[in-house]
């Protein structure tokens, strides 16, 4: 029942983290990028079903446990995921904070170094 | 009470394990990637001794290159070969699993890692050494090779975070604002593209319950087909997003020209390939039917890259910026192999990457020695290269045939199998775009070749006046850089003229692709059966 309560939320989250970036800001497009890892995360979260009712044991004699259990695999492959991602956001942050610093920019509009606006014409000759 | 527990578990214990004692062979599947990972980590610790670093990462690589070229005549005889960690079965284990297609892939990406860092030796800048330049090369390699040869989804994605972070390590080391400004789009926009794989990777365990590619293949008909498809797209978008194909390639131009050479080489070699991989991996063997739904679309995006690209590449004035979109229009042919889907037209798409990794590397090493010798980035200073250095101009100018694909080079003969592919099909639109990738991609190389060559002097200036911001290559640069970019060029050549053997690996591949029966037996479950009767 739980997932059903969740399911909003991860929309929730999906919706806010598009939004947040879609914008031209680094900072926000980092927002947008942690909010959205961690609604990828509770999306796997609630694929191995939330509850507490029967204990994830299987029982002697069975391949399967009886009934429906939390699955124990989604929330081991999260807590990766949510290693990996810790790591990989703490370094667009402080790739944001150098580049703020070295390009003088937060916007995206303005960071055009590696591929200049008003680019020169292919050359007419050959 | 306790010995009650140990019989019953015996009892259960062989329909879980794989009850015989792992061969040598089977090792050699994860010696790769531990001799990598152990390498980096030694090399980071001794990251301040610049001497030792050089030697103990080519003797590293070259360590890798004879596992795997063990591995690869050892799967050419006898097919899949797989190692499951703790002998659990799948889907319990977490399983490597090396076929045709994998090992020659981690083969090209070890051979091309070698050849850059011997590369490297001629633009070494201490201080990049001193961040962790061998060590990151040596992840990047660890990360790519794991992707190649893991044969468990999850795998692949901690896999492709660890080839990520390695790369942005590698795009950032020279501290020029110009890379922080590519290094936040490269960063974003693949960070992005993984977090889609985590999506699709989530569903598919919801769908299925296995993550096993070998247990999904068995399982995925019985799971419902709408939001199999629904999985399918995500993967697609994921991977197209690596693999840079059009309307999500925006990265790629943004970012592989702004590092120093041998660092695009690597990039341009290995990063895009990782992409495909996946993406032939998960479309042809373990998702057949929603490739067939999405037939239409793997068509579209092929003729797209295809013509686009290479446009791109007329379009440009900055060297290596042209080159990147080769490297997009490469894997436009991909593409088109995989929407034939018959055994020539995969075939083709196999072949196809592992050409493309051989000679975007060397495209990329030999741009890095024209900007050396111009002292120039942009192909409108340059000029006047061929009396400076004919032999640069020799291997630029084979590379480009290679590139578009005409005879006798190694570029060809994936481009014909495609080609045969689409006319079996009669598809005769995707046939034209594969054609017309090959004509506009030798205007685009021939373009910067007569510029950057034949032209004597800089744009603008008096055709009479010679280009005198040339300076010669210097004797450390001739000893290991162009000694190196020979190699390559040369292996690429090589195997243009003798490509019986890369035929033979790449139907075996493509029949491996189509039909994965060895591949599922390899891991040591049954064709028709599965543990857990695919529920969760």
């Amino acid at each position: 029942m739980s997932e059903m309560l969740m399911a909003p939320f991860i929309g929730v989250f999906f919706a806010t983290a598009v939004y947040l970036i879609l914008s031209k800001s680094v900072i926000r497009m980092l927002l947008g990028i942690t909010i959205l890892g961690n609604g990828v995360n509770l999306l796997i979260f609630i694929m191995g079903r939330v509850t507490r009712d029967i204990p994830p044991i299987v029982p002697a004699g069975l391949k399967q446990p009886i009934g429906d259990i939390a699955n124990p695999l989604p929330q081991a492959l999260i807590l990766t995921a949510i290693v990996i991602g810790f790591a990989l956001f703490t370094f667009l942050l402080v790739l944001g904070y150098r580049a703020y610093q070295e390009l003088d920019a937060d916007n995206t509009d303005n960071m055009r170094l590696a591929e200049p606006p008003n680019p020169p014409q292919p050359p007419l000759s050959y | 009470m306790e010995s009650q527990y140990e019989t019953e578990l015996d009892l259960e214990l062989p329909q879980a394990m794989l009850e015989r004692t792992t061969s040598a062979a089977e090792w050699n599947l994860i010696l790769p990637v531990v001799i990598a990972l152990m390498a980096g980590a030694l090399l980071a610790m001794v990251r301040h001794s610049r001497g030792s670093q050089v030697g103990f990462s080519v003797l590293a690589v070259l360590a890798i290159i004879v596992v795997e070229v063990d591995l690869f005549f050892q799967v050419l005889e006898t097919g899949p070969v797989a190692m499951t960690m703790g002998n659990w079965l799948p889907p319990f284990g977490i399983s490597f699993i090396a076929d045709t297609m994998s090992v020659s892939f981690a083969l090209a990406a070890s051979f091309v890692t070698l050849i850059v860092l011997i590369y490297f030796q001629a633009e070494i800048v201490p201080r990049e050494v001193r961040h962790g330049f061998y060590p990151l090369v040596l992840l990047l390699l660890a990360g790519v090779t794991g992707a190649f040869l893991t044969g468990d989804l999850f795998n692949l994605y901690v896999w492709f975070e660890v080839m990520l972070i390695a790369s942005f390590g590698l795009l950032i080391i020279g501290g020029r604002k110009m890379q922080l400004d590519a290094a936040i789009k490269y960063g974003f926009l693949n960070f992005l593209a993984t977090t889609f794989f985590l999506v699709g990777l989530g569903y598919m365990y919801g769908l299925t319950g296995t993550l096993n590619m070998a247990d999904i293949a068995l399982v995925v008909g019985h799971a419902d087909p709408a939001p199999m498809t629904a999985v399918a797209a995500l993967f697609l978008l994921a991977f197209g997003m690596k693999a840079a194909a059009f309307p999500v390639n925006a990265w790629l131009p943004a970012s592989y020209h702004t590092p120093d050479a041998a660092v695009s080489a690597l990039f341009g070699g290995l990063l895009t390939k990782v992409g495909v991989y996946a993406l032939l991996r998960i479309m042809i063997a373990l998702m057949p039917a929603s490739r067939e739904l999405f037939d239409p679309l793997l068509t579209g995006i092929a003729v797209l890259t295809l013509i686009l690209a290479p446009m791109g590449a007329i379009a440009q004035t900055n060297l290596r910026r042209a080159i990147g979109f080769f490297v997009i229009g490469g894997i436009g042919a991909v593409f088109a192999g995989m929407a034939v889907a018959n055994v020539l037209g995969i075939a083709g798409a196999v072949f196809y990457a592992f050409h493309s990794m051989l000679t975007m590397t060397a495209f990329y090493l030999v741009a890095g020695l024209v900007e050396r010798v111009t002292q120039a980035t942009d192909t409108r200073q340059m000029g006047g290269v061929y009396a400076a250095d004919s032999l640069i101009s020799i291997l630029f100018i084979i590379l480009v045939v290679a590139a578009a694909g005409l005879p006798p080079f190694l570029g060809f003969w994936p481009k014909m199998l495609i080609v045969e592919a689409t006319i079996s099909q009669s598809d005769w639109i995707l046939m034209s775009a594969v054609l017309i990738n090959s004509l506009l991609t030798s205007i685009a190389g021939s373009r910067l070749w007569a510029h950057i060559f034949w032209r004597p002097g800089r744009e603008g200036a008096n055709s009479e006046v010679p280009n005198d911001h040339l300076r010669q290559l210097n004797s450390t640069e001739k000893r290991m850089a162009l000694s190196a970019v020979c190699v390559l060029v040369g292996v690429i050549v090589m195997l243009g003229l003798l490509p019986n053997l890369l035929f033979n690996a790449a139907n075996f591949a493509a029949m491996d692709l189509l039909s994965p029966q060895n591949y599922i037996t390899s891991t040591g479950l049954e064709l028709g059966s599965n543990l857990m009767g695919g529920t969760q």
